[in-house]
């Protein structure tokens, strides 16, 4: 049963036309990699799951649920915000430049939601944010604000600000494009790590190494378009497309 | 290489031998003369004044005065507070997806802003010229000339006009918050109201609080023209008090050494705002 389903997913800013007619599907558990050229639409698409984007046909489901949607009686009502902000809870998402928020520290940040949306015990929270930031390296980080961290630093809190709201699915739109070079291994890691425990994953990413070695599915999109699906060692190394090859022969 | 050295340790010995003359700013010191000359031509002209110095103190405790005082900070305090709730909500309604709350919004910064505040103290205080009873049907009725006193007239007035600017201020506040909050927000399944709350108006407020302190300190001030309409702030008061001994001077000496202590306290409190919302970022 898959967690995560898309069907026919068009989506337009203005007049272009980001994504044309998107399927893909990811069952619980796995890890899918989106690929592809700037501007194919894999983050648009990714932002879509998560309703921060409204689609403009086709539906996506998650965990049997129409995104944005509740059915009744064989219509699709649209849901109000909050009742999309409930729908969300299960669904962390991981952002390319962190999105910490500055005011508060990293301990705080992580604790935010489950205090705030869950309405989790304050002490709870934070002993399980101080555990989380643990899992990703930082515990002697908690009392650090944002700008007092790296940016892998802060990704890592942001990794841990998602996983504090027990999602079902994470999503990751370029985790690592704003980082350093060096820092870039330290987010990969985690992420990796996270897979290993089986969590079902969603990650826009350039980084084919990475794809390659955490993703269960690789999944390559150009011009708003999934032009080519399978397990890495296939997309990767025996590209059946020609826009996929030129687009490997370009980055590896 | 030796004599090469010697040569080396000789030039060090030369050149710190060398007597420096430091530049002298002589404009410095004739500005700095002409400025000390020109205070105390003041400070002369002041003590040979006939001013009643030693009048003032007593003004300045004078029972009046502090009621003046006490009216002053209260108008003030209620109507800026007032004005921070109105302009949250206008500028949230400027914001919003319905375009007729955007255009209301607009409308009432546009009015409220543009029309003089002594003008509107006086529509308020006058009202009951119009409308001689202001009712809710079925559940309120007042004789406006009742209900609309000489404090409520200058807090509609200075607090609907504050407002106006606190629309504006709070917009700009909420505008200078990067977008990517916002999604971050909804992201760990916050409400907007939640988003607001938490996420967006602390970060705004680092940009809020400096001219709404700016413009309180304006409004401190600005009560004095609640004086027109016979509400007794401390312009009132100095008046109150010199039309009984005709030290106009000295009374409003007094009033002016009030307005200084309140406003001076009203920039130590902006200080220790801004600190507090100044949280997280980096100097």
């Amino acid at each position: 049963m898959s967690l995560v389903r898309a069907v026919g997913v068009r989506k337009s800013f203005g007049h272009t036309e980001v994504l044309r007619g998107v399927d893909l599907s990811v069952d619980a558990g796995q890890v899918v990699c989106l690929l592809g050229p700037s501007g194919a639409g894999k983050s648009t698409f990714l932002r879509c799951v998560n309703h921060l984007e409204t689609i403009d046909a086709g539906r996506i489901w998650v965990d049997g649920q129409p995104v944005g949607f509740t059915s009744r009686g064989g219509k699709l009502f649209e849901l109000r915000e909050r009742e999309v902000a409930r729908q969300r809870r299960g669904v962390g998402m991981v952002f390319q430049r962190f999105n910490l928020f500055p005011h508060r520290t990293a301990v705080e940040n992580v604790a935010e939601g489950p205090v705030h949306v869950l309405r989790t015990s304050r002490k709870a929270a934070v002993d399980e944010a101080r555990a989380l930031l643990d899992r990703v390296g930082l515990a002697d980080k908690a009392d650090s604000y944002p700008h007092q961290l790296s940016g892998g630093q802060q990704q890592r809190v942001a990794i841990a600000r998602a996983l504090a709201m027990r999602p079902q699915l994470m999503l990751f739109d370029e985790p690592t494009s704003a980082l350093d070079p060096e820092l870039v291994g330290e987010v990969l890691e985690v992420m990796a790590d996270l897979a290993r425990d089986g969590m079902t994953m969603i990650v826009v990413t350039h980084e084919i190494g990475f794809a390659r070695q955490v993703a269960d599915s690789v999944v390559f999109m150009v011009d708003g378009a999934v032009v080519e699906t399978g397990p890495p060692g296939q997309v990767l190394d025996n590209p059946r497309q020609q826009r996929t090859q030129q687009f490997l022969a370009k980055v590896l | 290489m030796a004599s090469d050295a010697v040569e080396a340790v000789d030039e060090v010995k030369a050149v710190d031998d060398l007597v420096v003359v430091p530049l002298r700013h002589w404009g410095r010191w004739v500005v700095g003369a002409v400025i000390l000359a020109l205070l105390g031509a003041l400070g002369w002209a002041l003590a040979d004044a006939k001013i009643d110095y030693a009048a003032v103190p007593g003004f300045f405790t004078h029972d009046i005065m502090l009621r003046g005082l006490v009216n002053t900070v209260v108008l003030a305090l209620a109507a800026q507070a007032g004005a921070i709730v109105l302009g949250v909500l206008i500028a949230l309604l400027r914001r919003s997806a319905n375009p007729v709350a955007r255009w209301f919004a607009a409308g009432y910064v546009w009015l409220f802003r543009g029309l003089p505040v002594l003008l509107q103290i006086l529509l308020w205080f006058n009202l009951a010229l119009v409308f001689e009873n202001i009712s809710i049907p079925g559940l309120f009725e007042e004789k406006t000339n009742v209900l609309v006193t000489a404090f409520v007239a200058a807090l509609l007035g200075l607090g609907l006009n504050e407002s106006a600017y606190m629309a504006e201020i709070v917009r700009a506040g909420l505008n200078s918050v990067d977008h990517g909050q916002v999604e971050a927000a909804k992201a760990i399944g916050m409400t907007p109201a939640t988003t607001l709350r938490r996420v967006v108006l602390p970060q705004a407020m680092r940009v809020i609080i400096p001219p709404t302190g700016n413009n309180f300190i304006n409004m401190l001030k600005g009560t004095s023209m609640a004086s027109v309409i016979g509400f007794l702030e401390l312009i009132h008061a100095a008046n109150n008090i010199a039309s009984r001994n005709l030290q106009i001077m000295e009374t409003l000496l007094a009033a002016a050494a009030w307005y200084m202590v309140v406003v001076s306290v009203a920039s130590v409190g902006q200080h220790f705002l801004e600190r507090y919302y100044g949280k997280g970022v980096a100097r």
